[in-house]
């Protein structure tokens, strides 16, 4: 099988997304005071951990973040092969907080589905919004984000790479045609 | 990496990676029974048969909690108070507690090979609880998950088991395990309690018991089945616990930062001294709390797609 492939976003392409994306997030929760990130490993973690970065940059406020596996609330056990679980990391309590769930690709929208799930059995969240570095549609699931770093307009058969570097730095953007 | 078990038998024929695999998904459940909310959905709407022959407190329940947290529907079967006592064949109550479609079926059973029986005649998954003289995966598995915790590693550490080894399922499982992954093992006990030709199996046999805790990481203390073989293998209980039994000076013979390990029941006072099943250097307790992270993990793995070639 031959794969074409296209870069979406390069490194610097990808930096001004979430950097735009860190001004709406504090523009749209006015600030800092509440507010958590939750990244959905892989990835996502690493995504937050940029957020994180940038907003301290613009604020000077670090803000907590965490890392949320949500392997356990899949609805397709029984279909896909076993992966092995990455370990929540919750270094605060969700309660009452606005929590920022962060993904690379929004796809489905089965795992945030799954991740509201998982973060509503840890606490009682004010409220929950969704950055997406990427949304390439074919929703199954009435989940829309908030926060999106590019839409993608992408054909079933396709695939979206979010490629990152041995510092958990995200550095490509790849579209995959079968 | 994938899983390709349907069925936990034992541990002799898990690789170092199955083993690596399942203790690192039980790091992960291992959190969630840290949680307010001890409870996942994963396994919701799939029905888990524990079917034990044999008296336990410590597997039995360990089990069930693992199941109900997994929120799996459990149900007990303890065969004292079943259809067994009229009469009725291993194969045959099997065959008709799968006639009700569970997806999993806990076994503990007196004979050996108890649980490989009925995997070859069910469609379920089957997970042995323990069977016979045989062995007794989920607990060599907490076993080695409590090392890993401790001791960062379990290849290269030396770990000492001590008492009838024979009629053991626990040594032998765990004896299959360690030496999979790269662990020393040595075995002691009287001549009468260790079967012979061991050794193929990659061990150390020790009858004094001083030569085996040598620089031990690990020490691991064996029930002595006072209702089983205890009295016809033994001269008297004082004499082996004069010899075997694990004692303050016998202790200091191993590593300073050795772990103790007991998969319990204890005999306080024969096997290990009262005061050495209460010090510092013992993990039994940590082991029982181990035990349900990782029969989470057992229960989630053999719950994946079918293999292709089971």
């Amino acid at each position: 099988m031959s794969h074409s492939e296209t870069l979406i976003l390069d490194r610097a392409a990808i930096r001004r997304a979430l950097t735009r994306i860190s001004h709406e997030i504090l523009e749209k929760n006015k600030g800092t005071e509440g507010l958590v990130l939750l990244g959905i490993p892989t990835g996502g973690d690493f995504l937050a951990a940029e957020l994180v970065e940038i907003i301290s940059g613009i604020e000077g406020v670090e803000i907590p973040y965490g890392v949320l596996d949500i392997t356990l609330y899949r609805d397709d056990l029984s279909h896909k092969t076993i992966r092995p679980l990455r370990k929540t990391d919750l270094p605060f309590s969700p309660d009452d907080r606005r929590v920022v769930l962060v993904d690379e690709v929004l796809f489905t929208g089965r795992t945030i589905r799954a991740a509201m799930d998982a973060l509503m059995d840890l606490g009682r969240p004010r409220n929950i919004q969704l950055a997406v570095l990427i949304d390439r549609g074919h929703r199954e699931l009435p989940i829309r984000p908030d926060y999106v770093g590019r839409n993608v307009p992408t054909s079933l058969e396709e695939e979206v790479h979010v490629d990152f570097d041995g510092d958990h730095k995200p550095f490509a953007v790849r579209l995959l045609k079968p | 990496m994938s899983f390709s078990h349907k069925h936990i038998l034992g541990t002799r024929h898990l690789s170092p990676q199955d083993i690596t695999l399942i203790l690192d998904t039980a790091e992960s459940f291992k959190e969630i029974n840290a949680r307010a909310i001890k409870k996942v959905p994963t396994l919701r709407g799939k029905t888990v048969v524990n079917l034990f022959y044999e008296a336990s407190t410590r597997t039995r329940t360990s089990f069930e909690i693992a199941e109900k947290r997994l929120s799996a529907d459990a149900v007990n079967i303890a065969a004292s108070s079943s259809s067994v006592v009229k009469g009725e064949t291993l194969e045959d109550t099997a065959k008709n507690i799968e006639a009700m479609r569970p997806d999993i079926i806990v076994i503990r059973h007196f004979a050996s090979g108890a649980a490989d029986y009925l995997a070859k005649r069910l469609d379920c998954s089957i997970i042995n609880a323990g069977d016979g003289a045989h062995e007794h995966p989920s607990q060599a598995l907490l076993d080695l998950f409590t090392m890993r915790q401790h001791k960062g590693r379990i290849a290269g550490l030396t770990v000492t088991i001590v008492g009838d080894i024979t009629h053991s399922r626990v040594a032998r499982s765990n004896l299959f395990a360690l030496h999979s992954m790269g662990a020393e093992v040595r075995l002691a006990g009287p001549g009468t309690m260790i079967p012979p030709g061991i050794e193929k199996f990659g061990c150390k046999v020790f009858t004094a018991m001083d030569e085996a805790l040598a620089g031990a990481d690990v020490v691991m203390m064996l029930r002595i089945q006072l209702e089983r073989q205890g009295r016809s293998l033994l001269p008297s209980l004082r004499e082996y616990a004069r010899f075997y039994g694990l004692n303050r000076d016998k202790l200091k013979l191993a590593r300073e930062d050795v772990l103790v390990m007991h998969p319990g029941p204890m005999n306080r006072g024969v096997e290990i001294a009262s005061d050495v099943a209460d010090g510092e250097r013992n993990v039994i307790l940590e082991q029982v709390e181990n035990g349900v992270a990782v029969r989470m993990a057992l229960l989630y793995l053999v719950s994946g797609p079918a293999p292709e070639n089971p």
